[in-house]
């Protein structure tokens, strides 16, 4: 771990403007990520911004019928928010599914969406990482790839998005609020917060340097029987082989996103139409573009056999 | 003491004390943080700087270059170690590849420097600016491409090859055939407490408090690898927070520990980081094992042949997976070939029932195969095989063997007679359901073991031995051991532990610590005993020591008016082993769900049986089958070191990537211990069951899965990308 100055500035615009003016400098919420990461000498920030102390930890009703979620929410009191559990159930169970009680306590909203991926050629310094060191090269194409991604992927990296929560606000149509340095604020679709890898794998999200994530809103509750089936080869405390967020309705319609397959809560709207037809037909649209190595491919049958017991459950 | 014939009555046999499920009496130290573990060793005459390991970042090849400007600039640092800076180290006997390399490197994540700062944190961040330039080469790191090269190899002392009647006719010619090839993964200790040394010189006589099963194997260790004479070196290790195995020797904190602080001129600790540990360590090695059994049609074994490839670096020991296939069942034409292949991965060694652990992993899975192939049930093909004398020399009979106790007691209990036997047939909601049986076999080894016990002016017993406690209770029994033998409560007894300073003990290790440390604490109170009757002019033959007293017809004493009185002596184990086989039983029983959908694999129910001589404590002796129970779940369903065969290294190397069994993967456990003395065994008439509960539970976890849903892997663990292409339709 680099040595690093610390600071706690009080409102979100000071917090981004102090970010803006070094680029060396990450903000700090739960650290439940960054801290470890810092400790392996993968991040090595200069200065840090604590964010804890910015009041963004409440969740509003919001004027469209909907919860605003402060970026600074805790995973726990998130998921067992009433409002949460009640009209967004597939949230609350999503982010029970992740991590342990004691990270959950510690965790953040914006946080969560943030987290990196757990490649473990992106865990060790000594490996090429593109993510890590642009330019570097990928050590896990043609090396272990067991848990990485299937589809979305590029020639320069083949990670995944590990999280759970953000598989389901994908499902939800959430947005992302945020603030910049000069106070601006803007919203980005959940849909477009996450970027596929392409060229450059360090980039993640579409936040502009300086950005502060100041909360993630819901639309209107859709209804619907709400599931997050999250497969792995222990009962807890491990991330997904494949997750599937799914609201289903009464008629069969519904939306699906996958987590553990993608750099990206995985969604193919499209593909949804099928969601009446059976997993096959929706399986085949959404991963029609995957491409899976030796060690992975086993996902997209996995997948596909878990939406369908998503589906044989949602039917009764 | 010399121990050469078997045990006839003697004190322990009343069972006042010995047999009673009894608290660990140094758990209220651990449960409030005051048990001084290594790392936490406060003593406020030292003043310990901080040493940060780096760890090579290829797997062979040489150290081309080192850069430490930077690092050596950074704050807080005093000195950093180098192969440069160590001149010449010695290779300690229990260790393959240099616990310090630079310029060759042996494997991955093998210490090439240490950097020595104020504080951990300056250590830390001095370390990422260590610069190294590596000449890398290519190395063989794919057990099965190297398997062809492999060469025999003695198991401990035990042959590498054995070979009885003519297996290859018999085979041959046998009604019923298997042959199958199983595999199973390299694994790692993964224990709670990582490795950590303190280490402080004075003059030229060092002290290390570090966490280490065998005292005095490591003291000689560190002797050799630092080329110094034996009595300057001490080590102290009264906690340890789990070893299974790894730390049996000396790793590289306590020699660079040491290197550190004779460079610093000042106490330095070192701390193994969780991401260092599954490569800078040992590991147990992966296997390959081809099994082959022929039976009669009525399930008599008349053929069987195990054979097994490990790695290890050049010049390391073979996995021994082939062992307890010499001893398990019977069959007059048998061949076992045990081998090892030269590796470039981390160096292998043992890890908790090295041998009986992966070899059980494989055997039983293939006799639940036969016994499949034979339409037979596969508790009673185990019956009907056992023996009662060495299969390989039928003149050496067991001194105990209560497998098929072991088999029916649990049959009964666990209800195996409701098992269906045609597989996939059982359905509970979401789960296939399916139960699986395995026996559990481990040797019972018996090591030589000192002690001196103390009586005080007060009548308080203090025992005294190098003997480690390394979270299996050995402080509590050792306690129970001195009241028996010395007529006293528990809390009349003070026992001290894991000091070179001490009579050498057995250590702890091979499941053989619990038996042999508490028999060579029997034969120093002997002593004692001895030394009170006379002290008291009793008649040593007709006194009897009991609730303080020590009593001889109607004449009776306290046993403190004996005054202080001190008695030294070592069980040593002469000729038993020769002429009896001397080895613990169980029987696995298993339930487990598989998701029909997912293929999702979880535990539903546990059941061990087993007989391992005489229980001392039944309390942490069924902490032990638990623990290890749960450890078999893990090398069933989940553990495993990944190899990058390119880049040569582990590459899930931190407890996100290589994944143990959580509460939730785990349900309820029973065990159940039989009744049983081992006279043959030692004056305590014990044996171990610390490694009993981890031999055969992955395989019957296995053969639950086959029964569930009809898939057979060979291959662990067994993870459900591995059942998915073949499973049935979820509905």
């Amino acid at each position: 771990m680099r040595a690093f100055s610390y600071e706690r500035p009080t409102t979100p615009a000071e917090a981004a403007s102090a970010i803006a003016a070094r680029p060396d400098a990450k903000f700090i919420a739960g650290g439940t990520n960054l801290l470890d990461l810092m400790k392996l000498q993968i991040e090595m920030p200069a200065h840090l911004v604590d964010v804890n102390g910015l009041g963004l930890d409440k969740i509003e009703p919001t004027a469209e019928g909907g919860l605003r979620i402060g970026a600074l929410v805790r995973n726990t009191d998130l998921a067992a928010d009433g409002r949460v559990r009640k009209e967004y159930g597939v949230l609350s169970r999503a982010i029970v599914a992740g991590a342990s009680g004691q990270l959950r306590n510690k965790a953040t909203t914006a946080g969560n969406l943030l987290q990196r991926t757990r490649c473990p050629y992106f865990y060790d310094t000594a490996q090429a990482c593109n993510k890590r060191q642009p330019g570097s090269g990928c050590a896990a194409i043609g090396g272990i790839s067991r848990q990485l991604g299937v589809i979305g992927t590029s020639e320069a990296c083949i990670a995944t998005n590990p999280g759970d929560m953000s598989v389901a606000l994908r499902v939800l149509d959430a947005t992302v609020e945020t603030v910049d340095a000069k106070g601006a604020t803007r919203t980005i679709p959940i849909a477009e917060f996450h970027r596929l890898p392409g060229d450059t794998p360090q980039v993640e999200t579409a936040l502009k340097p300086g950005e502060l994530i100041t909360a993630v809103s819901l639309p209107r509750p859709v209804g619907g029987t709400h599931f997050y089936r999250k497969v792995r080869d222990r009962a807890s405390y491990a991330f997904a082989l494949v997750s599937v967020a799914a609201i289903v309705q009464r008629d069969g319609s519904g939306r699906v996103a996958f987590g553990g397959l993608a750099p990206k809560p995985w969604r193919v709207e499209a593909a949804e139409a099928d969601l009446p037809e059976g997993a096959k037909r929706v399986a085949d649209r959404a991963f029609a573009e995957a491409k899976p190595t030796r060690d992975n491919a086993f996902k997209l049958k996995l997948a596909e056999r878990a939406l369908d017991a998503v589906l044989t459950e949602a039917r009764g | 003491m010399k121990f050469d014939t078997p045990a006839g009555r003697n004190p322990i046999d009343q069972l006042k004390v010995i047999g009673k499920p009894t608290d660990r009496i140094e758990g209220p130290y651990k449960v409030t943080g005051t048990a001084p573990y290594a790392y936490d060793w406060h003593d406020p005459t030292l003043t310990p700087l901080y040493g940060f390991v780096v760890g090579s970042g290829v797997a062979k090849g040489r150290i081309a270059g080192m850069d430490l400007t930077t690092a050596k600039a950074a704050p807080g640092v005093v000195t950093i170690v180098t192969a440069e800076t160590a001149g010449p180290l010695g290779l300690g006997q229990f260790n393959t590849a240099p616990l310090l390399g630079g310029p060759e490197v042996a494997h991955y994540h093998q210490a090439v420097a240490l950097v020595v700062a104020e504080s951990f944190e300056q250590a830390r961040a001095a370390a990422a600016l260590v610069r190294v330039d590596y000449d890398e080469a290519k190395g063989a790191f794919d057990l099965a491409a190297s398997r062809g090269s492999a060469k025999a190899a003695k198991i401990q002392t035990n042959p590498a090859e054995t070979a009885i009647g003519n297996f290859e006719a018999a085979f041959g010619k046998a009604a019923v055939r298997l042959e199958e090839t199983y595999t199973t993964p390299n694994e790692a200790h993964a224990m709670m407490e990582p490795h950590a040394s303190i280490a402080s010189w004075e003059g030229d006589a060092l002290t290390v408090w570090t966490s280490n099963q065998m005292i005095d194997r490591s003291v000689s260790d560190i002797v050799k690898t630092l080329k110094m004479p034996k009595e300057k070196v001490r080590l102290i290790s009264p906690f340890i927070g789990g070893g299974f195995g790894g730390k049996l020797w000396i790793r590289s904190d306590v020699i660079l520990a040491a290197l550190g602080a004779r460079q610093a001129g000042r106490p330095v600790k070192v701390a193994l980081t969780r991401p260092l540990m599954f490569n800078n360590t040992v590991h147990r090695s992966g296997t390959i094992q081809r099994i082959r059994i022929g039976a009669d049609t009525d399930g008599t074994i008349i053929a069987i042949g195990h054979e097994s490839w490990s790695g290890n670096q050049v010049g390391g020991r073979p996995e021994g997976a082939v062992a307890q296939t010499r001893l398990l069942y019977a069959g007059s034409n048998r061949m076992t070939a045990e081998r090892v292949a030269a590796l470039d991965l981390p160096e292998s060694n043992a890890m908790r029932a090295p041998g009986e652990a992966p070899g059980l992993m494989a055997l039983e899975m293939a006799v639940d195969e036969m016994a499949d192939r034979l339409g037979m049930d596969p508790v009673q093909f185990r019956i009907k095989n056992d023996t009662q004398v060495d299969p390989e020399k039928p003149e050496r009979p067991f001194s105990q063997r209560q497998l098929v106790a072991a088999l029916r007691d649990g049959a009964e209990r666990f209800g195996w007679s409701k098992r269906v036997a045609t597989p996939g047939q059982v359905r509970d909601g979401r789960w296939r359901v399916g139960l699986g049986v395995a026996a559990a076999f481990r040797n019972n080894q018996v090591m030589k073991s000192g002690a001196r016990v103390r009586l005080g002016a007060d009548g308080m017993v203090t025992v005294e031995t190098d003997m480690t406690d390394i979270g299996t209770g050995t402080y509590t029994i050792i306690g129970q051991t001195a009241a028996e033998m010395m007529g006293v409560t528990l809390d009349k007894v003070v026992v001290r532990l894991g000091d070179s300073s001490f009579p050498i003990s057995s250590g702890s290790g091979g499941q053989w610590g619990a038996n042999s440390s508490t028999s060579g604490v029997y034969a120093a109170c002997a002593k004692l005993r001895e030394a009170v009757t006379q002290k008291l002019g009793f008649n040593s033959d007709d006194a009897v020591f009991e609730d303080s007293q020590v009593r001889s017809g109607n004449r009776s004493l306290p046993l403190a008016e004996a005054g202080e009185l001190v008695a030294e002596d070592a069980i040593e184990f002469e000729g038993l082993a020769n002429k009896y086989q001397q080895s613990t039983f169980g029987a696995h029983f298993v339930e487990v769900g598989v998701d029909a959908a997912t293929a999702e694999i979880r535990v539903r129910r546990m059941l061990a049986v087993c007989a391992g001589g005489r229980i001392l404590n039944p309390k942490s002796a069924r902490s032990q089958v638990i623990g290890a129970m749960t450890m078999g779940v893990g090398a069933a369903l989940m553990e495993e070191l990944v190899v990058d065969k390119t880049r040569g290294f582990f590459v899930n190397h931190d407890l996100a990537g290589y994944e143990v069994p959580v509460h939730a993967d785990i349900p309820h456990q029973e065990v159940i211990f039989l009744d049983e003395v081992d006279p043959i065994s030692s004056p305590m008439k014990a044996k171990g069951v610390g490694e009993l509960g981890i031999c055969g539970c992955a395989a019957a976890v296995a053969n639950a899965i086959y029964n569930a849903t009809g898939i057979r892997v060979r291959d662990y663990p067994i993870t459900l990308d591995k059942l998915l292409e073949r499973m049935p339709d979820a509905a």
